[in-house]
This record gives structure tokens, sequence and C-alpha cells, in this order.
């Protein structure tokens, strides 16, 4: 183990940072942080190689393929993110390639759930029009009850299926 | 007066490097620390949403109240009950399983996390999924719609200042439960840990460890 991984901000702290962020991207923007919208437009734009008569003809892609579903805001945010967070976990010694996953599960245990419990986030996150960030953190910060509806849900279903999963994590 | 509704690049680029960058620095990149939430031993997801939603609530009502920012000038999303309730539920559960909500996946890739490249590609089978299913499902996913871009002051009828006392009231209040339930639990999971990859005992299992030892 490197002595030289910085710890984790306090939880208030990075609730300061964050909350932060978020303000200034209302003031910035007029709407607030996302993430879900660009692995949508990942989806669209794969469709609309893999299958374009399919993806054109589709009820949700295809307004997303009027023109190119990659050329959007979020797509420069997600960008950040990868720059922000690559930039956190490099300058503290926290950046580390490895399958990260609880002492009993095996890597390929860890991957194929990782990619059921990626395809539920999906499929909620299109539902919800929004996910964790779009809709329960901004949603939320502009006290909408469309984002505390989601949190809630969120939540539940989180306690409840963590229950099930205790020996995937620990 | 704000906002300056720029959605540009540069916009983007820049909101998503703050959001990145404290995110990462909250720990949000493990998605073993993440899970924690859920064993009750590591607080920190609830925390740091709970502050950031109350510190941006709070700065975008000081903001109008000053006149800094024009009123209803930023977006507020719209209750469709049925869907917002099960995509919530859904992504909840798809949290639990695999560890990561799509936020958090990015960070965890940008921090070297190889499992988030799975969850990044179950997101896009599983968006691809939903498009699939969209004809049948679209009463559905239009259903129970509430008032356009309805707040909990529309709902309740109480002003925003009254809102915002009782979220930080029932911040203070998770932040004191959880501090008690990290204590009970075995705390939360530290950067070193999380480095250190899973040979390291997750805080969460110190509790059965004397039994074990016992049994041996």
């Amino acid at each position: 183990m490197s002595p030289s991984v910085r710890p984790y901000w306090p939880p208030l702290a990075a609730g300061f940072a964050l909350g932060l962020a978020l303000l200034v991207t209302f003031l910035i923007t007029g709407h607030g942080l996302g993430a879900s919208g660009f692995f949508t437009r990942v989806a669209a734009a794969l469709s609309g190689w893999l299958a374009p008569v399919w993806a054109q003809a589709n009820g949700y892609f295809g307004p997303f393929l009027q023109a190119n579903p990659l050329a959007a805001w979020i797509s420069w945010e997600i960008v950040g993110v990868l720059i922000g967070g690559i930039l956190g976990a490099v300058s503290s010694g926290r950046f580390k390639a490895m399958v990260e996953r609880g002492p009993r599960a095996s890597s390929l245990n860890r991957l194929l759930m990782a990619f059921a419990g990626g395809a539920l986030a999906g499929i909620g996150a299109r539902f919800a029009r929004g996910c964790t960030s779009g809709l329960g953190l901004s949603g939320g910060a502009t006290l909408a009850v469309a984002g505390f509806l989601f949190l809630i849900g969120f939540f539940v279903a989180g306690f409840i299926a963590s229950y099930f999963l205790k020996k995937a994590w620990t | 007066m704000l906002p300056v509704y720029d959605s540009g690049a540069a916009a983007g680029l820049f909101a998503g490097v703050l959001f990145g960058f404290a995110l990462e620095s909250a720990g949000f990149g493990s998605p073993r620390k993440l899970t924690a939430q859920f064993r009750l031993s590591d607080w920190s997801v609830i925390k740091v949403m709970f502050t950031a939603v109350v510190v941006c609530a709070i700065g975008l009502y000081l903001a109008e109240l000053v006149g800094l920012v024009r009123p209803n000038g930023v977006f507020v999303p719209t209750v469709f009950l049925g869907a917002i309730v099960l995509g919530g539920l859904l992504v909840g559960a798809g949290f639990a399983m695999g560890g990561y909500c799509p936020g958090t996946a990015a960070v965890a890739l940008a921090s070297g996390r190889l499992d988030a490249i799975a969850f990044i590609l179950g997101m896009v089978a599983g968006t691809a999924a939903f498009a699939a299913a969209f004809q049948p499902l679209k009463d559905f996913y239009f259903s129970g719609q509430g008032p356009q871009g309805q707040t909990l002051m529309d709902l309740t009828g109480l002003p925003e200042w009254v809102i915002l006392l009782a979220l930080v009231g029932a911040a203070f209040g998770a932040y004191k439960a959880g501090n008690h339930f990290e204590k009970k639990f075995g705390g939360p999971l530290t950067a070193k840990q999380v480095v250190a990859g899973t040979g390291e005992r997750a805080p969460d299992q110190t509790n059965s460890v004397p039994k074990e030892t016992f049994k041996a």
C-alpha cells in the first residue's frame, strides 16, 4: 500500500464543493448537472451506426438522430467529468487500475454484476428521464417534486436490493 | 441577470471538471464505498448528496432574493408519477447490484476501475432495450403527469424558506444517524483501504471477524 494515498475529503466538505459546482452550473447554463443523458446519446449513436433503419424509425432514438446525437452539452460535460476525475484520482494517489469487487466475488462475477446493474440503471434512467445526478441531485436542488420522488425510489430499492446482495460486496 | 444560459462546449467542460473532481474527492469512484451506504457502514452518499442539495438550493434561493437570478429562471423537472418512481427504483437496484450510478461510473472509469466499463456497457444496452420497447411503454411513460415544473412549495403551499429550513433539519438528522451507524458498523471506507483493493477487509466485516476467530 502506497503511503502517498491522500484521504477523501470529509463528506461535509465534499458536499459543499459538489453543491457549489452545481450552483455554478445552474448560474451559467440554467440547468443542472447530468450523466445518463450522455449514455442515452451514445446508445442512440451506436444504434444509428449498427442498425440505421431500425434506429431512425424507433420512437425513442429517432428524434436523437435528426442531428448528430453526440453533439450536445452533456457530451462536453462528461468529457469534463472524466478529466476532473482523473485530476482528482491521479493528484491524490487514488488512481488504480483494477476490477474493484468484494472479497468473495471473482472478477468475472463482478463484471457480470456490473453489466447487469448498469442495464437496470440504464433502463431506470430512461423511465425517470434522468439519473441520480440529473434528477436526484439537480432536481432536488431546485426543490422539484420529481427529484424527491426519484430519490425516494432510489433509496428504497437500493436498501432492499442491497440486503439480498450483501455477499457480493462483503 | 443570471443564468446566462450558456450551454456551450466550454461551459460543459468547466461544469464537468468541477463535478468530476468533487465526486472523486468524495470517494465516489469506488463501488465498495458507494454501496456501503446501503449496508449502513458508510454514509458518505447520503451526507454528500444531502449537503450538496441543501447548499445549492439555498444558493439559488439567496441569488434570487438579491435579484442576481431571474425568478423561475432555472429548469425544474416535471413529475410523471409512474415512470419517475419506477425509474428511481430501477436505478437504485442497479446501483446496489452494479456499484454505480451513471455519473459515478464515469468517475470510476477516470479512477481506473475496469468494472465501470462493464457498468457503462450495461447502461448502453439497457438504454437500447428501453428504446426497443418504447412503443408499448409509451402510455406508462407519460402517465401521471403533474403540473409543469412542480416544486415542493407548489405541492405544500409552504414558503421556500420553510422548505429549506426543514431540509437543513433533515440533513442534520441524516448526519447524526449516519455517524451513529458508522460507529456501529466499523466506519467509512478510507482511500487507503479502497486503493489496497479487495485484500483489505472491508469495515462492514469487522463485526463478523471475532466470531470467525472463535470458531477457528
